[in-house]
C-alpha cells in the first residue's frame, strides 16, 4: 500500500512492538503474557511492516529464512526441559538459579523454555505469512 | 455520585447500545468496506468495555489485553484494506 503516514509509522513500530513482545514474553511468569504471546506481537511487527514496505523489504530485513528458528526453538526448549536430568531431577523440574538477575529478575529453566515458545512461534507465524503473500 | 458509579451506570450502557448499533451495520451494511469499518469500531468498543472492566475489577493487567486487542484490530483493518485495494486491481 502506498500511503506516506502508514509507511512512516510503521519505520517507527517494528522495534517498539519488538521490544514491546520480549517485555511481555519477560513477564510471563506470573502476570499475563509468556511466550506464545510474545511471538505472536514480534509476527504482528513484522507483518505490519510489510503491509507498509512490500514483503520483500521485510525479507531484507529477516536475513535468514523465518523456518530456520523452528528447529533453535524445538532445541532450546528441549535443552531446558532436559536440564534438569544433569542434576539427578526428572524431566522438565523447574531449575531456579539463587541469586536474582538485575532487571530480570529471578532465572530459571522456565525462561528458556518460553523462549523456545517464543522462536518457534515467530518461526511458523512468518513461515505462513511469508508462503501466503508469495502466492497471492 | 463517585467515578466508578458514573462508568457503571452511565458509560457502560452508552457503550453496550453503541455495540447493538454498530452491529446492526454489520450486518446489514450494504458494501464490505462497511462491514471493514463497523468491524473495527465492534473491537474497539470492546477495548473501552475492558478499560471500564479493568478500573471497576481494580487489574491493571487488563489494560494490556486491551492494548493487544486494539494492536490486532489495527492489523486487521490493514489487512482488510490491503487485500481489497488488491481485489478491485486484478478486476
Amino acid at each position: 500500500m502506498k500511503t506516506l503516514i502508514f509507511k512512516t509509522a510503521s519505520a517507527y513500530l517494528l522495534p517498539l512492538l519488538l521490544l514491546f513482545s520480549v517485555f511481555i514474553l519477560l513477564r510471563g511468569h506470573y502476570l499475563p503474557g509468556g511466550g506464545f504471546v510474545g511471538g505472536l506481537m514480534a509476527a504482528i511487527a513484522f507483518v505490519i511492516h510489510s503491509f507498509a514496505n512490500g514483503i520483500e523489504r521485510t525479507k531484507n530485513i529477516v536475513k535468514f529464512h523465518p523456518g530456520f528458528l523452528m528447529p533453535v526453538g524445538l532445541l532450546l526448549a528441549l535443552l531446558a526441559g532436559a536440564l534438569p536430568l544433569l542434576f539427578g531431577e526428572t524431566f522438565m523440574t523447574g531449575l531456579w538459579m539463587k541469586q536474582a538477575v538485575p532487571v530480570i529478575g529471578s532465572v530459571g529453566t522456565a525462561l528458556f523454555f518460553d523462549t523456545g515458545v517464543y522462536l518457534v512461534v515467530i518461526g511458523v507465524t512468518l513461515t505462513i505469512i511469508f508462503t501466503i503473500s508469495e502466492g497471492l | 455520585m463517585s467515578i466508578y458509579d458514573y462508568l457503571y451506570y452511565i458509560i457502560l450502557p452508552v457503550l453496550a447500545v453503541s455495540t447493538l448499533l454498530i452491529f446492526i451495520r454489520f450486518i446489514i451494511g450494504p458494501s464490505l468496506s462497511d462491514r471493514v469499518v463497523s468491524l473495527d469500531l465492534l473491537l474497539t468498543t470492546g477495548i473501552g468495555i475492558i478499560t471500564i472492566y479493568s478500573i471497576h475489577t481494580n487489574q491493571p493487567a487488563f489494560l494490556d489485553i486491551a492494548m493487544i486487542m486494539a494492536l490486532i484490530a489495527f492489523l486487521g483493518t490493514v489487512a482488510f484494506s490491503y487485500y481489497l485495494e488488491k481485489r478491485e486491481k486484478n478486476e
